[in-house]
């Protein structure tokens, strides 16, 4: 199990969700680890005085969009170097960034699934900073006055041993904003020089930045799991952290309670969540220890090694940045309408109406939950599985459809049995070769006592490939038909039964 | 013919007197015969032909595409034009050829204007005199007009004649040059701070600043964004209303140009100016403003309240704060839009491995002049967190008052405003360079730039000789997106001003700096306007 949680990419809380109430080495590897995550207020209580942490999070969302933030080269996923790259991205002279109207349309969702209030005047800045591969020598961004604001994020994680142990928990949102993001640099350190690859130049980004709210590095993550799956349900990004569509940074700091907060530190460029959680803790640690011994805390950004699991101050960059805002003066100020300051003589497509980015909103993953328990009758927890899995949900409603058993007996065979089968051999619920009317049909039978239960779970798993357990099935059929039947017709018969 | 005006042009063109590929002949040998004025950098002579071959066809079956159909235009040096060398006058792009068109020289070309070259200009539009790029100055064509050099010669009988020439004016000397000089009709330049009428008025010329938003700026290479317009240098009124019509309206590239259809407008050939009401800011009394200028000043205020319309002294407050307020912004603009040259992506790049940094900055060294890096420098200062309320920030609120003065001035019922130009007439080069870039650009751009802060339209028109013999000119502003009326107010005053042409002949020898004569005859000598052999310039008579 704990190979596998290692590379999943933006879903290891599931994982842990699922498998701790079993005895998954990996997971209890993880769960005795000295890390301070466990007591509840995650307060570190060494020393004379207690500790308190607090964690806040700066997150860069790409947008998904088919052009760029202000140029119409195309955003593709490991496209060859440089070949979406427009004269703007490239920052050739005279050239002017054009907003992508997808990208603000995408950032009013968010912010509206993120409870924000929508600025419906918002304004645009330039960053300025030299590094190669930001041509323009400045990035676009929203410094003053963002598309959204004080927002707030609900967010639910495991505060105790057991999974029915959950904490609801809520961060603020301070902003969204929109930006550009920057091209990549690869150092090639042998032949002394950096190649720039441009195709990430330009493509849209939502900083989504929260509050100090957080004590630890399991409540960031949680947060984290949950805008992910936020972003992902509204289709505004596909919010994959491994491939860098989702990159977070968080700042740390402690202090003692009643008192001022510590200085913080950064620590940049974590790509999953789990990695979030442990950098986090490290640095909260790593903070803790050298302030029992009298030392300070630097203001400085830190990286996070995974092999070593510890945080690493990152090369200087020569002193404290002064990025020099300018207000973006190519780009007048962005205004949105709602129906009723909808101004009469504008055409559809050159206003952005929020209220009917409003009515398109899906349902959120919080609703959805909710509406299970109501709905079905099953445990919260089973319904953050639900949602956090990618299909299980419509998977698990559709067998709910096509049988008449209790949603709550069908939820322990979906996310136990098949869902666990599933992760044995690395299969997501889309690559399930049960499909949810095969699965109804058994546990239709299975309430009908046509067939027991140990039978039912037998034929489940030889549905899934599993065709050790089919002699099982055999020895099961002779045991009923007390020796009768010829085990081979039996083989065959069940073959065509159970496989089909 | 290439001493007349767009449309007397564009009609012969059409009644086949002569052929698009004639004129842009007698446009090369005249730009060959003039090259010591310095007012390209580069002449697009191939495409040129070109283009007028390709004109040539159009009108032979009678399909020519406009009234720019085989006219030939020149185009600043920092407009981008497709795979033309495009240098801005600096290092830091020599040999940079952009691969698109700025939306202003497509937009010419759609027309089937014919390029005959690339004007030079201050190193990225940074100055006033035309004098700070790194193709030397360009010299004024009035610096060889007899009547200037008879009267230099009585003043100073020990004058150096090779070095004792007149700026331009600038930052675009190139354009005002060439179009004075007659080797084209039409100009684009760019205006800032005034960097289009101050050579204008300086070379004798209409040269008008649109109202920002109504022509794109998509291709300009950028000295401040907000207040940069594209600005067009003709040889009169009409022809700058004709080019506007092909030049403005939105350009989805353009985020800043309005949305409203333009509609294009000829200006009438009869004004009414009885119903107009002028205003003459008290303000632009300014220290330094010659006295020459302010009497032609007083004599066209009379000049339009004698014909009937109102003219009353109005007060614009914070003028006085606008130059100041100008440098700040300004700067702190080209702090920002020069950080895209770094030598990686196009452009110079300085011959140091030792670490990018190092290379950026030998590049940027190397690469600007110091007035670019003096203003990269302050302008940096200025956006300094520590800064950025104190100076950007402030300067930001006076422009708002300064762009509220023009507002409130219109609202009370003036029309248009009229002032000055520039302080004087265009100066000698040695006396101009005895002071800094940046004084000189505080003195010059003093009457320019606040329409630039206020974003209002502002053109120039001549309006009368000096006792030095140079061309003087006056401006009218108007009111933002009202280039109708106040080209109608300017066409008017132009006529007024008894505009004729001056023939320059030089005696059938081929035009060398040393052996240039002019010889000024008043009349109308469009009679004599057939041999290449002529040079015409304008000039005209005083109010």
């Amino acid at each position: 199990m704990a190979a596998t949680f290692l590379h999943d990419g933006g879903r290891g809380c599931c994982r842990l969700l699922l498998q701790a109430g079993q005895p998954g080495q990996g997971v209890r590897r993880l769960l005795h680890a000295p890390a301070p995550w466990r007591t509840a207020n995650c307060r570190h209580a060494t020393g004379s005085l207690p500790w308190e942490s607090v964690v806040g999070l700066e997150i860069h969302a790409q947008i998904n969009s088919v052009s760029k933030l202000f140029s119409s080269s195309q955003v593709k996923f490991a496209a060859p170097p440089n070949s979406t790259v427009s004269f703007l991205d490239a920052s050739l002279p005279g050239t002017l960034p054009t907003i992508n109207r997808r990208c603000v349309e995408a950032a009013v969702m968010t912010g509206l699934a993120l409870n924000c209030t929508i600025n419906k005047k918002s304004l645009f800045d330039r960053k300025h900073y030299f590094y190669a591969d930001l041509p323009a020598g400045y990035q676009i961004t929203q410094q003053r006055l963002p598309i959204a604001v004080n927002g707030i994020l609900t967010y639910r994680y495991q505060v105790g041993a057991s999974w029915n142990e959950m904490a609801t928990k809520c961060v603020r949102v301070k902003q969204v904003q929109l930006e550009q993001d920057s091209g990549k640099s690869l150092h090639d350190d042998a032949m002394h020089q950096t190649l720039i690859d441009l195709n990430r130049a330009g493509i849209a980004l939502m900083e989504i930045v929260m509050e100090p709210d957080m004590t630890c590095g399991e409540e960031a993550a949680a947060a984290v799991r949950e805008l992910q799956l936020i972003l992902q349900t509204l289709a505004t990004s596909h919010a994959n952290m491994s491939e860098g569509q989702m990159r977070v940074d968080a700042n740390i700091s402690v202090h003692h309670p009643g008192e001022p907060y510590g200085v913080r530190t950064e620590v940049k460029n974590i790509n999953s969540a789990r990695f979030l959680a442990k950098a986090i803790d490290y640095e909260i640690k790593r903070q803790k220890e050298i302030l029992d011994i009298g030392g300070t805390i630097l203001n400085e950004t830190r990286a996070f090694d995974y092999k070593l699991g510890v945080t690493i101050p990152m090369r200087d960059k020569e002193g404290k940045q002064d990025y020099r805002f300018m207000p973006e003066p190519n780009l007048p100020p962005l205004i949105l309408y709602d129906t009723n300051s909808l101004p009469a003589n504008m055409k559809a497509d050159q206003v952005i109406n929020i209220d009917l980015i409003k009515e398109k909103l899906p349902e959120l993953p919080s609703v959805t939950r909710e509406r299970l328990v109501e709905q079905y009758g099953i445990l919260p927890e089973h319904s953050f599985t639900l949602v956090n899995e990618d299909g299980l949900q419509e998977y698990f409603e559709a067998v709910v459809k096509l049988s008449n058993v209790d949603p709550k007996k069908i939820i322990g065979w979906v996310i136990k049995d098949l869902l666990g089968h599933l992760r044995q051999q690395n299969l997501t619920i889309k690559q399930s070769m049960v499909t949810p009317s095969s699965l109804a049909e058994l546990l239709t039978l299975l309430e009908k006592r046509v067939i027991s239960s140990s039978a039912a779970k037998q034929v489940s798993a030889v549905q899934q490939g599993n065709l050790k357990v089919m002699n099982k099935l055999i020895g099961l059929v002779q045991k009923t038909t007390k020796g009768r039947a010829d085990p081979v017709l039996v083989k065959t018969i069940l073959e065509e039964k159970v496989l089909l | 013919m290439l001493g007349s005006g767009v449309r007397e042009a564009a009609a012969a063109l059409r009644l086949g007197q002569l052929t698009p590929t004639e004129l842009c002949q007698k446009s090369l040998s005249l730009i060959k015969e003039t090259s010591f004025l310095n007012a390209y950098i580069t002449v697009t002579e191939e495409l040129a032909l070109k283009q007028a071959a390709e004109a040539d066809k159009r009108f032979q079956q009678g399909k020519p595409l406009g009234v720019l159909d085989g006219i030939p235009i020149a185009i600043k040096d920092n407009f981008s034009t497709k795979n033309i060398e495009t240098t801005c006058a600096s290092k830091m792009l020599k040999g940079y050829i952009p691969p698109y068109n700025a939306t202003v020289v497509q937009r010419l070309f759609d027309q089937g204007a014919v390029l005959m070259g690339k004007t030079n200009l201050d190193e990225f539009a940074m100055g006033s005199g035309s004098t700070d790029g790194i193709f030397g100055p360009v010299r004024n064509p009035w610096s060889y007009s007899k009547q200037y050099r008879e009267k230099r010669k009585h003043a100073c009988p020990d004058g150096d004649e090779n070095s004792d020439w007149l700026i331009t004016g600038g930052s675009s000397g190139g354009s005002a040059a060439s179009v004075s000089a007659g080797t084209c009709y039409v100009a684009l330049g760019s205006d800032t701070g005034g960097s289009t009428r101050n050579p204008a008025s300086h070379c004798g010329i209409v040269g008008l600043k649109p109202t920002y938003g109504l022509v794109s700026r998509h291709g300009l290479i950028p000295l401040v964004n907000s207040m940069d317009v594209p600005g067009i240098l003709t040889k009169c009124v009409d022809d700058a209303a004709t080019v506007l019509g092909v030049l403005a309206g939105h350009d989805p590239q353009d985020s800043t140009t309005i949305q409203d259809h333009f509609q294009p407008f000829t200006l009438p050939d009869v004004i009414d100016v009885t119903k107009l009401c002028v205003g003459i800011p008290k303000e632009y009394h300014a220290p330094g403003l010659s006295s020459e200028i302010l009497a032609l000043w007083s004599k066209a205020a009379d000049l339009l309240e004698n014909a009937g319309a109102k003219v009353v002294e109005v007060s614009m407050p914070n003028t006085c704060y606008s130059i100041v307020c100008y440098h700040v912004l300004c700067t702190a603009e080209v702090a920002s839009n020069m950080a895209r040259f770094d030598g990686l992506e196009y452009g110079h790049r300085a011959d140091v491995k030792d670490s990018t940094e190092a290379m950026y900055s030998a590049t940027r060294r190397e690469g600007f002049n110091d007035v670019v890096r003096g203003r990269i420098l302050s302008g940096n200062f200025f956006l300094l967190k520590q800064n950025y309320e104190k100076y950007f920030l402030k300067a930001q609120k006076v422009r708002r008052l300064i762009a509220d003065d023009f507002v409130n001035v219109f609202r009370s019922g003036v029309d248009v405003l009229l002032t000055p130009t520039t302080l004087g007439d265009a100066a000698p080069y040695l006396e101009f360079i005895q002071e800094d870039n940046r004084t000189r650009s505080a003195q010059e751009d003093v009457f320019t730039q606040c329409a630039n802060m206020a974003g209002v339209p502002a053109v120039t028109v001549p309006a009368g000789l000096s006792s030095r013999g140079l061309p003087l000119g006056l401006q009218f502003i108007g009111q933002a997106f009202c280039e109708q009326q106040l080209l109608s107010v300017a066409k008017w005053f132009e006529k007024q001003t008894d505009f004729c042409l001056l023939a320059c002949h030089e005696n059938g020898h081929i035009v060398k700096q040393q052996k240039i004569t002019w010889s000024l005859r008043h009349g109308d000598l469009r009679a004599h306007l057939t041999s290449h052999q002529f040079i015409y310039i304008y000039a005209l008579y005083a109010v």
